[in-house]
């Protein structure tokens, strides 16, 4: 897969965003039923650090630091192929399982099937689950027809 | 000055195993899990996670576990804890502006795009004691949901902005300083101070932004916005070159809203006093965003008259792990110390004395 850092595959943006918010189990049940992936080589075993989480002033003024953050990444090679994960938290089998995914997903022999049956069925959790919050939220929006009564 | 006294470890090991007992507290009572207290202490992790300065929900539960419930302590465990991770580097820039809302509201417009979503609050409870939280196993209602979802909605400064009565932030993507790097100095920009403020101790803040609010630093806020709810952090891993997300984490943030008479060079506008914090912590962030504007006093030409416009006072008294520090270690041996100040005082008793029988004499 060619890209470069001003033009980075949106598709690759999305999986790797799944990913990291996706759960060691939850991946690896759904890797289950597909074929085993080959071997893969630790580029970077899974390493817990931090990163710096930056706001910016105002909300949209100068950044500034606002607090550090626990983050798992690892780097795998499988095949041709160099997989990376960067992820929340200090999970290292789902960073390891995001890395080898994102190796395998750049293999277009077999992105359509990991799509359809990891990543796309992840993402249809996590979109329900936002929307399950963002409904009640809903639910506690003032309605301010009294006030409309009143007057 | 202490010095090294040896010959307590007996005493030292025996008192942490019985630590260690009073914190597990009656064997017959099932103990606590992580877990437990990572959804069930949600404000509590909240905290730690802003003092102790690191986001990870897990990581501060534990911490409050060691800590007996003890959350200076907890914050100081997980700031502990953080200086034995590497650092990958520093994240994109949050856009609150996205942010997946759980709460907004606002208290200077009643009507704006988005509404006024309540979310999980405290707000218009009584207060009184729930005594059926003491009964185990009640079920409770599950909170109604609406069929449509709230979205994001845009900053409520910014349609203050946009007709021109709200001064704009200055949008410059500098570097800013890492107290975590460097130590503080004088003038601190604002950046610096945000930082400062955003794992400053909750209580000094409230107390700091209390007193403006009472005359001193002469404040006339109103909260613009307070949102709650979750954003999207993204990281460029220099690896990769492009921005990759790495998740997201709950934050709060408070608009403040001030009045601004102008000056030489600024027109008579509103000023804005900001707020931003790990997890749900609104007052945190509504006190943090008062002291914020305590601090710009000197950028807009007001008179420094009260504490909380006092960068220096503010800034180097707001870490409750700094000041721990150094209050707490005043129970450390200071035995040698001590002597030399007694020796003294003898010296000067005697020769006030002696003084005192001469003039008698």
């Amino acid at each position: 897969m060619t890209q470069t850092a001003t033009n980075p595959d949106p598709e690759r943006r999305h999986w790797m965003a799944v990913l990291a918010r996706a759960g060691a189990a939850e991946i690896t049940d759904l890797l289950a039923p597909l074929p085993a992936l080959p071997a893969f080589e630790h580029l970077r075993p899974p390493e817990t650090g931090l990163v710096m989480v930056r706001g910016r002033a105002g909300g949209d003024g100068a950044p500034f630091n606002l607090g550090e953050m626990t983050v798992t990444r690892c780097a795998v090679r499988l095949g041709e192929a160099v997989g990376h994960a960067y992820v929340a938290g200090r999970d290292k089998v789902q960073a390891e399982l995001a890395a080898l995914l994102d190796a395998a997903l750049q293999d277009p022999a077999r992105r359509d099937a990991l799509m359809d049956s990891v990543i796309a069925p992840l993402a249809a959790r996590q979109q329900a689950a936002r929307e399950a919050e963002a409904r009640r939220a809903a639910a506690t929006k003032v309605d301010f027809l009294a006030m409309q009564t009143i007057r | 000055m202490y010095v090294a006294v040896k010959g307590g470890e007996r005493a030292i090991s025996a008192a942490h195993a019985w630590l260690e007992e009073t914190r597990r507290g009656d064997a017959a009572v099932p103990e606590l899990t992580v877990v437990q207290i990572e959804q069930q202490m949600g404000l509590a992790v909240d905290r730690v996670m802003a003092e102790g300065s690191c986001h990870d929900r897990f990581l501060a539960a534990l911490a409050i576990k060691q800590a007996k419930g003890d959350l200076i302590e907890a914050a100081f465990l997980l700031r502990a804890y953080r200086t034995t991770l590497p650092r990958f580097g520093a994240s994109e820039p949050l856009d609150t502006a996205a942010m997946r809302l759980r709460r907004r509201i606002s208290a200077t417009y009643k009507d704006l795009p988005g509404g006024q979503v309540l979310g999980p609050t405290f707000d218009y409870t009584h207060r009184l004691l729930d005594f059926a939280l003491a009964a185990e196993g009640v079920e409770r209602a599950a909170a109604p949901e609406a069929p449509t979802p709230v979205e994001s909605a845009p900053r409520v400064t910014e349609l203050l902005a946009r007709e021109g009565l709200m001064q704009r932030e200055v949008a410059e993507d500098a570097e800013p300083g890492d107290l975590t790097r460097q130590p503080l100095t004088f003038p601190a920009e604002r950046p610096v101070r945000l930082q400062n403020l955003a794992r400053g101790d909750e209580g000094f803040l409230l107390a700091l932004g209390y007193s403006t609010q009472r005359g001193y630093g002469n404040a006339h806020p109103f909260v613009g916005e307070i949102r709650v709810g979750h954003v999207t952090v993204e990281f460029t891993p220099p690896e990769l070159g492009f921005p990759i997300e790495l998740g997201e984490i709950g934050v709060t943030e408070c608009q403040m809203v001030n009045q601004f008479k102008g000056s030489r060079t600024e027109p008579p506008q509103f000023t804005r006093g900001y707020g931003l914090v790990f997890g749900h912590g609104e007052r945190r962030a509504m006190a943090m965003s008062l002291v914020d504007r305590g601090l710009r006093a000197a950028e807009l030409g007001e008179d420094i008259t009260a504490p909380a416009q006092n960068a220096e006072f503010v800034l180097y008294h707001s870490d409750n792990i700094e000041a721990t520090g150094f209050v707490e270690h005043l129970k450390l041996p200071h035995y040698v110390d001590f002597q030399s100040e007694l020796e003294n005082l003898r010296t000067i008793r005697r020769s006030a004395e002696a003084a005192i029988q001469e003039a008698a004499e």
